[in-house]
């Protein structure tokens, strides 16, 4: 399949008083056309900072790409000028926020919102942007879409804003959707609707999707392919069931022993003990290294290099290498029982 | 779980907690809410946004003056009219454990400060000494050490926060402590760390927990029953094991199938009950059933009657015209 977008050996840094946070430090990744990739890790994590740079929000001479490249369409966007980013963002690639409540503007209407984006980017004229505006907000299911095309953003509820923000997305047909936690806002109840949306519009549109989060069950939920990042760096990828039938990173085990599941008993959590790195300075090695409990020598000054577990799973860990000791997961941290 | 006779620490009776919403409306965050909570147990409180399980937990302990109903804690009513004195000894016995880690510590307060507010309160110390060793004790119980207890919060990761505000609950030796989302605001890794906190102090101190939080697989973690609450009402109310095994509301029936599991093969086979539209306001709640809008089973008589409260099974209760035989018999 075509790569849609690869990001090469990304860097991120903040300048921040207390020196330069390494934010994302080396991430190389690749979405294909139509699939759905999510990112998970825990907050500074850089997984959101990540796509940030992708859509290059950054905020202005605070964060800034370092080195590395993000492939789109033969060019290069780290490289790439405001103008050309303009013609970039919301046109071919879009992103929905955390927070539907402050990412709508309070002063203009739902329908001149989405509006904005299909006049700039297709040039369709007033009447033309509108009645794409009701189609949209049909698509993302809005009932009286006629009607609420003319009302405010606090006339909606939180679920509801949020389909408006994906419509606003949409509305230009947008090779790659990244959605920075979509769903994290809003309750189980409607967080389930939302995630149902998104799947059903992914089908119709074929939109790629970046999916980030921290929630393992939105993950299972709606991704096809898993990028593992902690401590600004991709620490394991796969496809969504091998990372949660056959994860190989000690992180990734962590994450899945210590969440409580539903279908099961469990007695005890499986707590990974520490905080995560201070990206201030960050660990010469693997930055899992000082909360790892198989941690080895070799750990602490190298970092180990991404090793193949099959064509579509790779994982950083010197567990991996043929001279390390043997290592199975811990028990808690196998998902669905005997597979 | 054996169904033992077993003391009951609290009763909370016919619970109602109205805040006044513009010129006229009233708003009823929690209406006519009935449980018990027994000694040494974790009973869960679960829900979505508004329905009224926070009022719940912060008008159980006074931080809110019931509107109506009682709260009865060891026999005792804590509303109603109390002198300071009488007062104090409730909240000894009560603590809170806050959502948010940062901003329900003080930012100006070491935490040795923070955390001795209680002991200062009821006079536990005697000596500076005594105080000092208090705290340094606290400190190690949730897993600090003495060393922190002259920074200040802001130099604290959430987690750590998390557990500097659960030694400010323990300080005063509480029995109870409701502890409102107190994980909700950390990431997952130290999620599982400040739930495996809470549940060995648990077990060495034989406290009991009001844990109330939106997460249905950490409360079914933690708890030993679990209430459900939907707009200011408590719907359904069993030990935890039965709720998930066979939740009988058909509200609790839908968060269920909606929280996604992290199995992706079960995630792709998995029928879902997904419901339509919102959450009603508050404000003017639907008469009857306050679901029965955007319940799937809906009937008639929910429009009509408000459901009883009732046992459909031993210590399952619900509040459902479906399992009211009367009820369904006057519907058809």
């Amino acid at each position: 399949m075509e790569k849609l977008l690869e990001l090469d050996n990304l860097h991120v840094s903040f300048q921040t008083y207390g020196g330069e946070v390494k934010a994302v430090r080396g991430v190389s990744l690749s979405l294909d056309k139509g699939e759905s990739l999510a990112i998970v890790g825990e907050s500074g994590s850089g997984k959101s900072v990540t796509s940030k740079a992708v859509m290059r929000l950054l905020p202005n001479r605070i964060g800034s790409i370092k080195e590395g490249a993000i492939r789109f369409h033969g060019k290069d966007l780290a490289k790439a000028s405001e103008r050309e980013m303009e013609k970039i963002r919301g046109a071919e690639i879009s992103m929905i926020f955390q927070d539907p409540m402050t990412s709508l503007n309070p002063t203009m209407t739902i329908g001149k919102q989405i509006m904005e984006g299909l006049r700039k980017h297709q040039n369709m004229s007033k009447s033309e942007a509108k009645e794409r505006s009701i189609n949209l907000l049909k698509l993302v299911g809005i009932p009286n879409p006629e009607l609420r095309v003319d009302e405010y953003p606090h006339q909606f509820s939180g679920g509801m804003r949020q389909r408006v923000v994906i419509a606003i997305a949409l509305a230009c047909n947008p090779k790659v959707l990244i959605a920075d936690e979509p769903t994290t806002a809003l309750d189980v109840t409607i967080q389930a609707q939302i995630l149902d949306l998104m799947r059903d519009l992914q089908e119709k549109t074929g939109t790629a999707i970046i999916l980030i989060t921290h929630d393992l069950g939105v993950v299972a939920n709606l991704a096809q392919r898993v990028a593992v990042m902690y401590g600004g760096k991709i620490v394991e990828t796969g496809t969504v069931d091998e990372i949660f039938y056959k994860p190989k990173h000690p992180y990734t085990w962590g994450l899945l022993a210590s969440m409580p599941k539903l279908n099961a008993d469990t007695k005890e959590l499986l707590a990974i003990p520490g905080t995560p790195p201070d990206l201030m300075n960050p660990p010469q090695g693997c930055p899992f290294a000082a909360r790892c409990p198989y941690a080895m020598e070799v750990c602490i000054d190298h970092m180990p290099e991404a090793s193949h577990v099959s064509s579509s799973h790779q994982a950083a860990c010197w567990l991996l290498d043929e001279r390390a000791p043997k290592v199975e997961p811990p028990e808690a941290a196998v998902v669905g029982g005997a597979r | 779980m054996a169904v033992v006779e077993r003391e009951k620490l609290l009763e909370v009776k016919n619970l109602k907690k109205y805040f006044p919403a513009g010129k006229k409306g009233v708003l009823q965050a929690v209406d006519d809410v009935s449980f018990d909570i027994y000694k040494g147990e974790t009973l869960g409180l679960v829900g979505e946004s508004g329905c009224g399980k926070s009022t719940t937990g912060r008008t159980i302990i006074r931080l809110y003056d019931a509107t109506d109903g009682e709260v009865v804690y060891e026999g005792e009513d804590v509303h109603g009219r109390k002198s300071r004195a009488e007062l104090k000894k409730f909240n000894r016995k009560m603590q809170m454990i806050f959502q948010d880690p940062y901003a329900s510590l003080n930012p100006r307060m070491t935490v040795k400060d923070i955390i001795a507010e209680g002991i200062d309160i009821h006079g536990l110390a005697k000596t500076k000494k005594d105080r000092d060793n208090r705290v340094y004790e606290l400190l190690e119980t949730v897993g600090l050490n003495r060393e922190h207890a002259n920074r200040y919060p802001h130099e604290f990761s959430g987690g750590q926060r998390q557990r500097i505000g659960i030694a400010r609950a323990l300080a005063v030796d509480p029995d109870f402590i409701i502890a409102d989302e107190p994980i909700s605001a950390l990431d997952v890794s130290i999620q599982a760390q400040v739930v495996n906190l809470m549940m060995e102090l648990q077990k060495e101190r034989g406290l009991t927990y009001l844990f109330i939080a939106h997460d249905l697989s950490m409360v079914k973690h933690i708890s030993d029953r679990v209430g459900v609450m939907y707009l200011g009402n408590i719907v359904e109310l069993t030990t935890s094991d039965e709720l998930y095994e066979e939740p009988l509301h058909p509200y609790t029936q839908a968060l269920l199938s909606a929280i996604p599991v992290p199995d992706p093969e079960l995630e792709r086979s998995r029928e879902r009950i997904i419901l339509e539209g919102d959450v009603p306001s508050p404000i003017n709640p639907p008469s009857g059933c306050r679901f029965r809008t955007r319940c799937p089973h809906a009937m008639d008589v929910c429009a009509a009657v408000k459901p009883k409260w009732q046992e459909a099974r031993e210590g399952h209760w619900v509040a459902c015209h479906l399992y009211d035989e009367e009820a369904v018999k006057q519907n058809n």
